[in-house]
């Protein structure tokens, strides 16, 4: 699905991330951990190719990600559903418009239907007409959610999705991520929360990425 | 490029509309330069027709009369005329000729000298109006044949000093048609400015967009939608209240008064519907321009 092949990425001079490999497989889950600033976002961000590698080669559904035009790298978004971390959302449409949004853009507003049904699978049905910034830290995580799968995408991609919300809420979002792996979909999870990894190891076998010292290590049982 | 003609713009959907905010302010100015633009592009059109009536009466009325001056001492002027006349008569393209009396004359020369001109007294020289046929003559044969049998006539054709006019005529039509066209160019060019400042105003709107899948022309949509539909709107203001002080800019009788006779005529009129289609085009492409450059900036 996401493949990434000695990576390279730095911010002007310096490497943040130094000969990343990392290859995420159909139906697998990931958690991707290590200390703010080392470089988990910006992982993320080259795995949905916001960001072009400094070395090294992107795979994005077996195509080099250098070669994308803008409109592949628009079509390829639409099969990785990614939680942003502040969520990114337009915040003068209500929520149901947001969530449906990448319906829209790709002109499949016909499917609208399902729209309903999904914002019931993350508890909104009754926030759908609400402003994004009138929604609580853990609304907005579940619209996002919402937003991030509504196109039935192949691979989900999270970061920090549990971030600003309380214990209780952090296991609801898993749960969603938990059903949407058993439904065959690959998912990466950005978190420094090692609670919340031990939570999901209980349910499914997810492996964890730890970055330390700008490279990648599978971390083993110490979790 | 058929999704994206104007046409099609304007039955597109109102969901690609509302995911940019709207903008209240460049908004109202979009509009308001549009219509300004458009208001002024209906006096450059009138201020071009109205040219171009003038330098065709011009022509066609100071074409078609001629005169022959003859001065000759006393006894020779009465036979000079007879001469003169008698060329006249045989010359093709003249379809009238005829000696001016001394009451004629007299008419001619009291605005400048009063009605108490003693005539006799002055060499006045007499004049020989011409009417030419459809045709034409062909003057400088003329004025050989006249100076051969009447060496004191002179040929007056009025090409002379009709040229001149007509020719300053036709260069205030071409300025006119300058203004069209920096109006137009000035339209597209405050539409682009309009633009960048909104695809500025926008960027978050435009990065959320792009990380959901949208591609670059549904993003250009929203934008380029709004401005042409707003150059539309402000052109088609702005054309009708140009229409209007055209049309109540009073009329005086003077059929050569060149402020008067600023104005349309007839299916001159229809000229102004292409203003408003003119400046909603003029926007499409600026704003295309604009969104399409400024979005290969963004990853």
């Amino acid at each position: 699905m996401i493949r990434l092949d000695n990576v390279t990425y730095g911010y002007g001079a310096t490497e943040l991330l130094s000969g990343i490999s990392v290859h995420l497989q159909p139906g697998s889950f990931h958690f991707l951990t290590g200390p703010s600033g080392s470089g988990k976002t910006t992982l993320l961000r080259l795995c949905y190719s916001d960001l072009t590698p400094t070395s090294g080669q992107v795979t994005l559904f077996e195509r080099d990600a250098k070669t994308l035009s803008r409109d592949d790298v628009a079509r390829m978004r639409r099969r990785i559903g990614v939680v942003h971390q502040d969520c990114q959302f337009l915040d003068h449409l209500p929520i149901a418009e947001n969530v449906a949004l990448p319906l829209a853009t790709a002109g499949r507003r016909d499917e609208a239907s399902d729209l309903a049904e999904l914002l019931a699978w993350v508890g909104l049905s009754d926030r759908a007409q609400a402003l994004p910034p009138e929604l609580s830290g853990g609304e907005r995580q579940r619209a996002a959610l919402a937003r991030a799968v509504i196109m039935s995408p192949d691979v989900l991609i999270a970061d920090e999705p549990t971030g600003n919300v309380d214990w209780e809420m952090s296991l609801r979002l898993l749960n969603l991520l938990v059903e949407l792996n058993k439904m065959g979909k690959t998912i990466l999870i950005a978190t420094h929360d090692l609670n919340l990894i031990r939570a999901a190891k209980a349910q499914v076998s997810a492996r964890v990425l730890r970055i330390r010292d700008r490279q990648i290590q599978l971390a083993g049982a110490d979790l | 490029m058929s999704r994206h003609s104007v046409p099609a713009l304007l039955r597109a959907n109102s969901q690609a509309d509302r995911v940019v905010p709207p903008s209240g302010f460049t908004a109202r100015l979009t509009v308001f330069s549009a219509g300004a633009m458009a208001f002024l592009a209906v006096f450059a059109m009138a201020l071009s027709f109205a040219t171009g009536r003038l330098a065709d009466r011009w022509s066609q009325e100071l074409a078609r009369t001629a005169t022959v001056r003859i001065s000759a001492p006393e006894g020779q002027l009465a036979a000079q005329t007879a001469a003169v006349l008698a060329v006249l008569e045989t010359t093709p393209g003249v379809a009238a000729a005829r000696a001016l009396d001394e009451a004629e004359e007299r008419a001619l020369l009291e605005p400048w000298f009063g009605p108490d001109l003693p005539l006799d007294a002055l060499p006045i020289p007499q004049l020989v109006e011409i009417i030419e046929s459809a045709e034409g003559f062909d003057a400088e044969g003329l004025r050989l044949r006249l100076q051969a049998e009447a060496p004191g006539a002179v040929l007056d054709d009025h090409t002379r000093w009709r040229e001149p006019l007509v020719g300053a005529a036709e260069r205030i039509r071409m300025l006119g048609l300058l203004a069209i066209t920096l109006i137009a160019a000035t339209t597209a060019a405050m539409v682009s400015l309009a633009a960048n400042s909104a695809l500025a105003a926008n960027g978050q709107v435009i990065r959320v967009l792009r990380l959901v899948g949208a591609r670059d022309s549904y993003i250009a949509r929203a934008f380029v939608r709004r401005f042409t539909l707003r150059a539309l709107a402000g052109a088609t203001a702005g054309t009708l209240l140009g229409a209007i002080a055209i049309a109540l800019i009073p009329k005086a009788q003077t059929a050569d008064g060149f402020l008067t006779g600023l104005g349309f005529q007839g299916a001159e009129w229809l000229w102004l519907l292409i203003l408003p289609p003119a400046a909603a085009t003029a926007a499409f492409f600026a704003t295309r321009l604009a969104a399409f450059r400024s979005l290969r900036k963004l990853s």
